[in-house]
């Protein structure tokens, strides 16, 4: 078992013949992900990685039956994608462009919620179940199947978090990066319910960030919801007020969002943290007994 | 992206919300001319920098007569106002608006943020104008009001009710401020703004509601639909360095510390700062370099990080996911040569292909110092600091 995607996923890629397209649905091929086709308006009836392309979402859910899509648009198309993969009643849409304007985000997550789609990101590195399915950005070599469920708001940081876990040797179930955006499509809570669910998942690793109260929330979630061992970072206790530290939810504002608050609160929930991003795989382990 | 006070206003006026009459000089001798176009015989002048706590900071002054306006224009102009939320150097002060005095009976508070908990706009109200709106929310919450907005309904009439008679106002005054609000919610919906506050929205001694302050942050990702808004950018508020760095797209912030920092992905970024902390450094800034760690890249992100006289040290922490560590070492042999930095620095390659990365900068011939792990990198380079 893993959460959202295993190796029968059928996946769909929106800007499939761009360049980042193009570079990253090969990657994901050569790993393994069941790729059924793409999507890029004007360009269906062609050909593209062997795969076939389409001009709408709803042509290629017909033809190719996909349950999964991934948008590698500019940021200024999202919206549209997004909305039109909704449409084609995809259940999984995984959004890793950056830069998508807040105001459109909050309209996609109101239609998203009442039609039952689960938007992934933006601006975020994507999902993996290793060995499975790969939907996103992120080096597959780095993963191992295992114990690990991940949920991070960074890319590279969860990287760290993925490799040092995979030198401990616990691996991981599914890694999903949500984003770092003031507005998330999938929030730590959804992604603490999923892995509380999945029985492939012993133990949680949260990596949460500056900006926002997503990390207070999971800890009220935690404390009443996920009975499995759950350990957590948080980047950002050295970064100044008021400065959005290069993802657009990074912020500081008004005096909230510290590292020191989301630690706390954390903590008081019996969440197990760590202060150093070196030790992300120790922590599990500590929290685990491993 | 923020705006001056007179801008905000400029577009609160396009948006039907009253604000008092004014007139923006940026020399002294435009005041006689804007004086002639303002009634009365009294008038506001305030200094216009992206910071609050002017009023504080001498920054606005309520002055009779126009020698004395004339006087504290030329004081002002030219100068830095360094308030409460500036640094030590302050912003400098390139306008002045100059204002009709209002007479103030009530002073209120209205704004609105984009709430991420609840993801949804949220306006706030409050009989607390004049204050610190979070002093008022961290003392008596009860004294703010809030109404969220639906984005599929927009504003809607009872809202305004609500927040009107909660404010306690009466008469034509509620017709009034429902009118303002719907410029106010329209206005940030059209613009992509991600705060507003209008902070004192004040009611005359006629009854009449003016918004007597501004203050507009606008959605950096939405910029790219927001030619007019982006037309009133004003780079001379902003950080030099910083500017210089989205040039070449990387993402810089910087602080106070002596070990400058470069490192791709902003969430590894933060934790690579928070890491030479907790090894007894402090970072000289935050600095991104994002995917494509080219040579050219490298280059530029050292030349900014130098640029900080403070900088002792640098510490470069790079994840190859996708990204060739290899071909990032060889930027980072490059750019170090082409730099001529002087600084110790100590490199951290992890991923893809890092052990050929950390093999080409140990055969450079570049004082680099390799570090293999992630602790090993910032004690190496907090210990090389304090040499």
């Amino acid at each position: 078992m893993s959460v959202l995607i295993n190796k029968e996923t059928r996946v769909l890629c929106q800007g499939f013949t761009g360049k980042q397209g193009s570079f990253h649905s090969e990657q994901a091929i050569a790993y393994g992900t069941n790729m059924v086709g793409g999507v890029t308006p004007g360009k269906g009836g062609q050909t593209h990685l062997e795969l076939p392309v389409f001009n709408t979402v709803n042509d290629a859910v017909k033809e190719t039956r996909a349950n999964a899509t991934v948008i590698y648009v500019p940021a200024a198309f999202c919206k549209d994608s997004i909305l039109e993969a909704i449409d084609a009643g995809i259940e999984l849409i995984v959004c890793i462009t950056e830069g998508i304007p807040t105001l459109d985000m909050l309209q996609v997550k109101i239609v998203a919620d009442s039609a039952g789609a689960r938007v992934i990101g933006p601006n975020c590195p994507g999902i993996i179940t290793p060995g499975e399915c790969k939907i996103g950005i992120m080096p597959g070599d780095i993963h191992r199947p295992g114990k690990v469920g991940v949920v991070s708001r960074s890319g590279t940081l969860t990287y760290e978090a993925v490799k040092q876990t995979t030198d401990l040797e616990f691996g991981q179930s599914t890694c999903i990066g949500i984003g770092g955006d003031p507005i998330s499509g999938t929030s730590f809570i959804d992604c603490l319910q999923l892995f509380e669910n999945d029985p492939q998942t012993e133990a949680i690793l949260m990596v949460g960030e500056i900006g926002g109260s997503a990390e207070e929330e999971a800890a009220e979630f935690i404390q009443s919801e996920v009975s499995k061992p759950v350990t957590a970072f948080i980047a950002g206790g050295t970064a100044p007020k008021g400065k959005r530290m290069g993802h657009a939810g990074a912020i500081i504002a008004d005096g909230k969002g510290t590292a020191a608050e989301k630690f706390a609160a954390l903590e008081k929930v019996g969440v197990h943290t760590v202060r150093s991003p070196a030790e992300l795989g120790k922590g599990v382990a500590e929290a685990t007994g491993w | 992206m923020n705006l001056h006070e007179y801008q905000a206003k400029q577009v609160f006026a396009q948006f039907g919300m009253p604000v008092p009459n004014n007139e923006v000089v940026e020399s002294t001798n435009q005041v006689s001319a804007a004086l002639a176009k303002l009634a009365g015989d009294r008038w506001v002048v305030k200094a216009q920098v992206h910071a609050g706590g002017r009023g504080k900071a001498g920054g606005v002054k309520l002055l009779d007569s126009a020698e004395q306006v004339e006087q504290a224009v030329a004081e002002m102009l030219g100068t830095n106002l360094v308030t409460i939320q500036t640094n030590a150097s302050g912003q400098p002060i390139n306008q002045v608006l100059i204002e009709e005095i209002s007479n103030i009976s009530r002073e209120l508070y209205l704004g609105a943020v984009i709430d991420r908990a609840s993801q949804r706009v949220v306006i706030m109200a409050s009989t607390e104008g004049g204050m610190e709106i979070e002093k008022v929310a961290a003392e008596t919450p009860e004294k703010i009001l809030k109404t969220t907005i639906n984005p599929l309904t927009g504003l809607q009439a009872y809202q305004s009710r609500e927040l009107a008679f909660g404010l306690g106002l009466e008469g034509d005054q509620i017709k009034q401020f429902a009118n303002l609000l719907n410029g106010f919610a329209k206005m940030f919906v059209e613009k992509d703004l991600s705060l507003v506050e209008i902070n004192p929205l004040v009611v005359t001694d006629e009854g009449q509601l003016i918004c007597l302050d501004g203050k507009i942050n606008i959605d950096d990702n939405a910029m790219y639909r927001q030619k007019e808004i982006l037309a009133m950018r004003d780079e001379s508020q902003e950080d030099e360095r910083e500017n210089r760095a989205k040039v070449w797209d990387l993402n810089y912030i910087s602080l106070d510390g002596d070990i400058g920092c470069m490192v791709n992905g902003a969430g590894l970024a933060m934790a690579t700062m928070d890491l030479i902390k907790l090894c007894g450094g402090e970072p000289a800034n935050f600095l991104d370099v994002g995917g494509g760690a080219t040579k050219e890249r490298v280059s530029e992100a050292f030349k900014i990080i130098l640029s900080d006289s403070n900088v002792k040290g640098v510490l470069v922490n790079i994840f190859g996911g996708i990204v060739r560590c290899d071909l990032i070492a060889e930027g980072i042999i490059g750019a170090v040569e082409e730099v001529h930095v002087a600084v110790p620095v100590v490199v951290r390659l992890e991923g893809n292909n890092a052990e050929r990365g950390r093999q080409l900068l140990s055969e450079s011939g570049v004082n680099i110092i390799a570090a293999q792990d992630l602790t090993e990198a910032a004690e190496k380079i907090v210990a090389e600091v304090n040499k």
